[in-house]
C-alpha cells in the first residue's frame, strides 16, 4: 500500500492565507494543487513535505481563462478539463488543446492544475514546454508583490523552478498575436502515459515571413526553449526546407536518455519529426488565421 | 482529523490522518467496499467515484480535501432497489467478468450520460480511456453503456431520445 509520510495539513481560504502559511512555514511547506502529481510523489516518498497547505479551495478564485491587455490569462488552478474545453484556448493557443488532449486522461484532467504541472516541473511534463513555446510569461506572488517571469526565467530545470519558498504561482499569461499559429504533436506509448518524446511550436507571420517561432521539446532533456532552431526559423519565409533545418537543430540541440520508453536515437528522431510535423500544422494555422 | 462528506446522499464522519487517502478512507473508515483499490498510482481507474459529479481517482485525492464535498460510489447508483441503467446494461450486454474494474467504469457511465445522454461509441471510448479492464472486455463495456443510453428511463436523465446503435 502507497501512502506519504505523515505531514501537517491545513487549508488555505485565500490566496492571501496560502502566502501567510508559506511564510510561517517556509521550506517545510509544499502547496497542493490538484495534487495529481504531488500525491504520486508523495506516495513514492520522493517528496515529504512536513506540512502540506491544500489550495482546492482556490479552485474558484484562480481558476479562470479571460483576454485581457492583449494576453489570455490563466489562473493557476484552473483545471486541465477547463483548458481542453475552453473556446478561447482553442482559438488563440491550439497548442494547448493539443496539449490538453493527450495529457494523462480524462478522470485525472478533472483535477490536475496548469499551476500544478508548472511547479512541478516534471522533465515529461507537457504544459512547461508549451507555454514556453508561446513566449508565455507567468505571475508568482509573495509577500513584496508580483514577479512577472518568462518562462525560461521560471523553470530552472527538472522538478526546479525559481518560485520561493513564500511565493505561489498566481496566473499564466500568453501574448496574443494577430497571425499566429501553434501545435503540439506528442507520441506516447499508451493513453495516460508521459511523453516518450514530444514538441511544440508557435508561429508568427506578417507579410510572409516569421517574425518569430518558438519551439519547446519534452521529455528529450532540451532546454526550455530550442534555441538555436528558433533562431533558424526567424526572419525566414516558411517552407519545407526551413522546418526540416530547424527540426535537425531541434534534435541536435537536446540529450535525451534511454529508458524503457526507448533509446537515443530514437527519441532523437522523433524530436526532428515531431518538431517538423509542429511547424508544419503552426504554420498552416497561422495562415489559416485559426489560431 | 475529523473528516465529513456527503457520500451517496448521507453525512459520514470519521478521525484520520492527514495522510490517509480517500480511497482508503471509503474503503476502511466508512465500510464502503464497492469502491476498489488497484493500482495505487492513478493509472487502473478502479477507485473512480464521482466527486461532486465528476469521476476522480480517489486513490489519488486526501480524504482531507473531500471533506465538505459530495461523492457517490458504486453503492450510490441502485435508486430505490431500482438499478441504475447503466447497471441493467452491465447484465443486458455481458459489460464485465471479474468485475474489478465495474464500479469505475460504472460511475464513469453514469457522468458521461448525465452530461452527454447519447454519446457516440468513440465518446464512450475516451470517457474510459483513463480506466483499465483487466479483462480487456471494453467492447461489452461500450455496448452496455449505449445500452443505458437508449433504455434511460425519464427520471434519469433530462433526455431520453433514443436512437438506433
Amino acid at each position: 500500500m502507497q501512502v506519504p509520510a505523515p505531514f501537517e495539513y491545513e487549508r488555505a481560504t485565500s490566496v492571501q492565507h496560502a502566502l501567510e502559511l508559506l511564510r510561517a512555514r517556509g521550506p517545510d511547506a509544499r502547496l497542493l494543487a490538484g495534487g495529481h502529481s504531488l500525491l504520486p510523489m508523495m506516495k513514492l516518498r520522493l517528496a515529504a513535505p512536513e506540512f502540506l497547505i491544500d489550495i482546492d479551495p482556490l479552485a474558484g478564485e484562480l481558476g479562470y481563462i479571460r483576454e485581457q491587455d492583449g494576453e489570455l490569462r490563466v489562473g493557476a488552478m484552473t483545471r486541465h478539463r477547463a483548458l481542453l474545453e475552453s473556446d478561447a484556448v482553442a482559438r488563440h493557443a491550439t497548442i494547448i488543446t493539443d496539449a490538453e488532449r493527450v495529457i494523462a486522461d480524462p478522470v485525472v484532467r478533472n483535477r490536475g492544475t496548469i499551476g500544478g504541472a508548472l511547479c512541478q516541473a516534471d522533465p515529461a511534463e507537457d504544459l512547461s514546454a508549451v507555454c514556453a513555446a508561446l513566449e508565455a510569461t507567468v505571475v508568482v506572488r509573495g509577500a513584496d508583490g508580483d514577479r512577472v517571469l518568462t518562462m525560461p526565467e521560471f523553470h530552472r530545470g527538472p522538478y526546479e523552478t525559481a518560485v520561493g519558498d513564500a511565493e505561489m504561482l498566481i496566473e499564466v499569461r500568453i501574448p496574443l498575436h494577430p497571425v499566429a499559429g501553434s501545435a503540439y504533436e506528442k507520441v506516447e506509448r499508451r493513453v495516460g502515459d508521459w511523453a516518450v518524446a514530444a514538441a511544440g511550436a508557435a508561429v508568427r507571420l506578417h507579410a510572409g515571413v516569421i517574425t518569430r517561432a518558438g519551439i519547446a521539446l519534452t521529455a528529450v532533456g532540451a532546454g526550455v526553449t530550442s534555441g538555436a532552431a528558433e533562431q533558424a526559423l526567424a526572419g525566414q519565409p516558411p517552407s519545407e526546407a526551413t522546418f526540416a533545418a530547424a527540426a535537425e537543430l531541434a534534435a541536435r540541440d537536446c540529450s535525451p536518455t534511454t529508458d524503457q520508453r526507448g533509446s537515443v536515437e530514437y527519441k532523437r528522431h522523433l524530436a526532428r519529426e515531431l518538431t517538423l510535423r509542429a511547424l508544419r500544422t503552426a504554420t498552416a494555422r497561422a495562415l489559416r488565421g485559426d489560431a | 482529523m475529523q473528516v465529513t462528506v456527503t457520500i451517496n446522499g448521507e453525512e459520514r464522519s470519521a478521525d484520520v490522518e492527514p495522510r490517509t487517502l480517500l480511497v482508503h478512507f471509503i474503503r476502511d473508515d466508512l465500510d464502503l467496499t464497492g469502491t476498489h483499490w488497484g493500482c495505487d498510482t492513478s493509472n487502473c481507474g478502479a477507485c473512480v467515484v464521482l466527486f461532486d459529479g465528476e469521476p476522480l481517482k480517489s486513490c489519488t485525492m486526501l480524504a482531507a480535501t473531500a471533506a465538505g464535498h459530495e461523492i457517490t460510489t458504486v453503492e450510490g447508483l441502485a435508486a430505490g432497489g431500482e438499478l441504475d441503467p447503466v447497471q441493467q446494461g452491465f447484465i443486458e450486454c455481458h459489460g464485465q467478468q471479474i468485475g474489478f474494474c465495474t464500479p469505475g467504469m460504472l460511475l464513469t457511465a453514469r457522468a458521461l450520460l448525465d452530461a452527454n445522454p447519447d454519446p457516440s461509441e468513440h465518446e464512450i471510448r475516451e470517457a474510459i480511456s483513463g480506466q483499465i479492464c483487466r479483462c480487456t472486455g471494453y467492447s461489452n463495456i461500450v455496448k452496455a453503456v449505449r445500452w443505458a443510453a437508449e433504455n434511460a428511463p425519464a427520471t434519469t436523465t433530462t433526455t431520453t431520445t433514443t436512437t438506433g446503435a
